[in-house]
């Protein structure tokens, strides 16, 4: 029979049982967030395609802040399509398309509120081919990011711009010249321009594809020093097809193949001792 | 390294700019994609006020030419000025004298010249280029000084308006459209074919129009065609050297008439008949004229090609 | 040189192109060494030869008619036009405003032509151009493909329409929107304290013609725009995409400094098709003479260098006005001349930023 008491007693349990369930669920969200605080950019069930034609499978890539992660693998494997999701410019492509879920900060950029665009104003991006604005100045072409978001105070920009060349390392080179067209400048001092441009919007991931590819050795070990050092600062992902430079300049690689991410870790590990067979073949050249 | 020798700025100043940095990309997010919004609709704006125009071009000229195409208009010589009766067929039969007199001179010429441009220019540098120069130059005249040269040349010497002075003139203006476009179209063809052609000891004259034309066969035409379609619709040299007349063709040393002067005439006469008949002559002269273009155009954009004779 | 005609005759597409080499190079060997060729292989050089220079000799003349016709034009127009240049000279006639053709008074100046041709193309270029850069901006940037190719397509048919029907068209119809919708309340509004705008408008003025003249230059001027934007390379507007800038801000930082004199000269094509327009102007602009013709408000009426030739050609009652008429014709063609040379200049500059920086 159903009394007051009992009553009070169910209620009782279910409210317990309630307050339980809460708290392990607390639990495990307190958790998760630990986890997903250590990664700077965590990369859960990664899919992308070019049409039909699908480029990424299911990747998961966790990557720790303040870190260098070099990506590797043949061509056609997918790690530029793969940086390029990493700040939404894949989709740019005609008939591109991306489904999964980056979550950088505790920020899932694939979440539909995002806007693309906006996004890219936290990620720096320098691409293979230097690509400075040939119609402006050294000095316009890294303020132009600044300047697209209003800034206006030209002290401010003067820092940033001076900051942004020193950490390029190009700031001695250019530093009396910065009126001069940004075209004027020799391949690597354009590519270091770009980077430059990339680093003047403060961002906190810096993405590079392939940036030394066009570049003298000069010029690509220059880029590589200045890896080594802002990657105290930044978190680093950088493609490319160079094995050694991956070997040089990064903390963790990753190695991917056919659209799959085949193994990570840390880089002295997947050099010299590559759990996956197929990462042991491309690491002593067998392929690709 | 440096920073902190030549920098009165400290790492806390730097990191400072950072924020400020930060902050200020968060903060101008609403404005930059307003901006972004409001020149997208202008964008979109303007792409209807260049198709509203045109709608209502097309609009007018079936709704006003339509009731007045009738047998009557087709096969009559313009009547009393004023009257009802009457038609526009001399003009129709002008047109197409006039026109196909043009392309027969202008075909050929520019066809072949056309050729000389693509499958000769490499023997010499100056008249190759002393040659597209000018035809550029020559697709750039106001179509009234071409009828006044016209007049100057044909009309002088042969004493009286007449056919050959338009097809003269006419031709003036279709030739260089003509040569452009029969050298964008053998510039296309792949050069191994013409290779295959020397290769197995064919002459030069073989060659060209056997194997090269034979390829470039429907890209030629077509822009002749839609030269064609351009001259139709041209007036102002037609002006001062055909002169208009309302009897049919009788040589091609007198004058003729045409349906882009008598659409003119049409309409600077007061009469409401008088509109009314302008109107159907334009909607025949639209159909000659755009059907002709559009259907070209849409099967060459089909091929690949892409014609424009507005701006060549 | 025997062998190598065999293997030319057992030609395989596949390796035409090696064959063709030596094909080739047996035909200009035969040539270099017509004299030490037997006399069997003499129908090689005979028949082909003649054959081919003929047809060479051909083509080269049809290309010299090319020239001809531009000597036939500048002869002609210069000798037709030197009576009037004699009597008067040039000053007079550039800066006269007379236009009599009375025996025996007879004096001609064409600057209300000039300022005619002027206003109504600067007003085609005012709205011609920004509607033009909207469409090439909308087809090549923001529309998808299944909307811009239909689309692209209908804005070059707006080409397509012969002049005469646009005449027809602002003639009964258009002119009346205009007047309307615009003009009316315009001078309703500012007719008193603005000068532009202080005629009463009755829709066969200056202003129209601009307005009709800017419709038909945006087929021309958007699509030559388009290309001049689809040639700037993908490597610039990642760069600014990269940074975050919206659309519109690629286009501003990215795509326009770049193109900046592909459309400049696309726009200047475009003022050469105004300036030449005839049938149109001569149907809507009003056709006033003389110092009438100056335009003292945007909707007085005028005449256009063009417009007046194709009104008097025919009319024309003495050698002297004929010849002032082609002298119109020659000031028409002078300044048409220019402006197509000069679009032809700045489009050649942009292709030289485009083909790189210094390297």
């Amino acid at each position: 029979m159903l009394t007051d008491n009992k009553l009070r007693d169910v209620s009782l349990q279910k409210a317990s049982k309630k307050v339980l369930d809460e708290d392990r669920d607390y639990n495990e969200e307190q958790e998760e967030e630990q986890r997903q605080q250590r990664y700077k950019v965590s990369i859960k069930d990664l899919d992308a395609w070019f049409g039909t034609k699908q480029a990424l499978k299911s990747i998961h890539l966790d990557i720790k802040p303040n870190t260098s992660t070099a990506i590797i693998g043949p061509s056609g494997c997918g790690k530029t399509t793969l940086i390029r999701c990493l700040n939404r410019m894949h989709e740019m492509t005609h008939g591109a398309t991306a489904k999964g879920h980056v979550i950088i900060d505790d920020i899932d950029i694939y979440d539909r509120g995002i806007d693309p665009v906006i996004i890219k104003r936290r990620i720096g991006m320098v691409f293979q081919k230097p690509n400075p604005f040939p119609t402006m100045s050294i000095y316009d072409n890294v303020a132009a990011g600044l300047k697209l978001n209003g800034v206006r105070d030209k002290k401010l920009i003067n820092d940033v711009v001076r900051e942004s060349l020193e950490d390029a390392g190009l700031w001695n080179e250019v530093k009396d010249e910065l009126d001069k067209p940004g075209m004027g400048l020799s391949g690597g001092q354009q590519q270091r321009l770009c980077i430059a441009r990339g680093l003047a919007m403060q961002p906190e991931v810096l993405l590079m594809d392939e940036p030394t590819s066009a570049l003298d050795p000069l010029a690509t070990s220059k880029i590589e020093e200045l890896v080594h050092r802002l990657k105290n600062e930044l978190t680093i992902i950088t493609v490319t097809h160079n094995m050694q430079q991956a070997a040089r300049i990064s903390d963790y690689t990753a190695f991917m193949y056919l659209g799959e991410l085949v193994e990570y870790g840390p880089t002295k590990q997947i050099f010299e001792n590559p759990r996956k067979e197929l990462t042991e073949r491309y690491i002593s050249g067998k392929f690709g | 390294m440096h920073r902190n020798e030549l920098n009165s700025n400290n790492n806390s100043s730097n990191h400072d700019n950072k924020q400020k940095i930060r902050n200020m990309i968060l903060r101008q997010s609403y404005k930059r994609r307003l901006i972004d919004k409001i020149v997208s609709g202008f964008a979109v704006l303007c792409v209807l006020v260049a198709i509203i125009p045109l709608g209502s071009i097309l609009l007018e000229v079936i709704k006003n030419g339509g009731p007045a195409i009738s047998i009557q208009l087709l096969i009559l010589p313009p009547g009393a000025i004023g009257s009802a009766i009457g038609g526009i067929a001399p003009a129709i039969q002008g047109t197409l004298i006039v026109v196909g007199l043009a392309s027969l001179i202008a075909v050929p010429i520019g066809v072949l010249a056309g050729i000389y441009l693509s499958e000769f220019a490499s023997s010499n540098w100056l008249l190759p280029s002393a040659v597209r120069l000018f035809n550029d130059v020559l697709t750039g005249l106001p179509s009234v000084v071409i009828g006044i040269v016209g007049y100057l040349t044909i009309v002088l010497a042969l004493g009286s308006f007449s056919v050959f002075a338009g097809a003269f003139s006419l031709s003036i203006i279709m030739m260089p459209i003509v040569v452009r476009i029969t050298e964008e179209t053998l510039k296309i063809v792949p050069n191994s074919l013409r290779e295959a052609g020397y290769s197995l000891g064919i002459s030069k004259f073989k060659v060209t129009f056997s194997i090269v034309m034979k390829s470039a066969k429907s890209g030629v035409l077509t822009g002749i065609v839609l030269a064609i379609s351009r001259i139709a619709g041209e007036t102002a040299p037609l002006i001062m050297t055909i002169l208009g007349t309302s009897l049919f063709f009788t040589s091609l040393t007198k004058p003729i008439d045409a349906l882009p002067l008598r659409i003119w005439r049409l309409a600077s006469q007061p009469y409401e008949s008088a509109h009314s008949q302008g109107w159907g002559a334009a909607l025949i002269l639209m159909i000659i004229v755009v059907l002709l273009s559009a259907i070209l155009k849409f099967l060459a954009q089909r091929k690949g090609f892409n014609v424009k004779t507005s701006h060549i | 040189m025997i062998y190598v005609i065999i293997i030319c005759k057992h030609n395989i597409t596949n390796y035409s192109r090696l064959l063709s080499k030596i094909g080739v190079y047996a035909i200009s060997h035969v040539d270099k060494q017509q004299r030490r060729l037997s006399p069997s292989f003499s129908f090689l050089r005979q028949g082909k030869r003649r054959g081919d220079k003929i047809f060479r000799i051909i083509v080269i003349g049809a290309a010299c008619y090319t020239l001809l016709m531009i000597g036939l034009v500048a002869f002609s127009v210069g000798n037709g036009s030197k009576d009037i240049f004699l009597k008067e000279g040039f000053v007079k006639f550039l800066t006269g405003t007379d236009w009599n053709s009375v025996e025996g008074r007879e004096s001609y100046g064409v600057l209300p032509y000039i300022v005619g041709t002027l206003v109504s193309s600067a007003l085609a270029m005012a709205i011609g151009v920004p509607v033009s850069l909207g469409i090439a901006i909308f087809l090549s940037e923001m529309a998808p493909a299944r909307v811009s190719t239909p689309l692209s397509f209908i804005v070059e048919l707006l080409a397509a329409v012969p002049s005469i029907i646009y005449g027809l068209w602002a003639l009964f119809v258009f002119r009346f929107w205009i007047r309307d919708l615009i003009e009316m309340p315009l001078y309703n509004a500012f007719g008193k304290s603005l000068p532009f705008f202080g005629t009463t408008p009755f829709g066969l003025d200056i202003f129209t013609a601009g307005i009709v003249l800017a419709i038909m230059i945006i087929p021309i001027v958007s699509s030559i725009s388009r290309e001049v934007i689809k040639a700037v390379p993908d490597t610039q507007r990642e760069a600014a995409y990269s940074l975050g800038a919206t659309r519109w801000e690629t286009m501003r930082i990215a795509i326009f400094p770049y193109a900046k004199s592909g459309l400049l000269g696309a726009a200047i094509l475009g003022l050469g098709r105004a300036v030449g327009e005839t049938i149109l102007v001569t149907m809507i602009i009003g056709n006033t003479i003389g110092i009438a013709a100056i335009p003292n408000s945007l909707f007085s009426q005028g005449q256009s260098l063009a417009s007046l030739i194709a009104n008097e050609f025919n009319e024309a009652s003495s050698n002297l006005q004929l010849s002032a008429l082609i002298g119109l014709g020659a000031v028409l063609l002078i300044l048409t001349m220019g402006i197509n040379i000069g679009a032809r200049v700045l489009v050649s500059r942009m292709v030289k930023v485009s083909q790189g920086g210094r390297e």
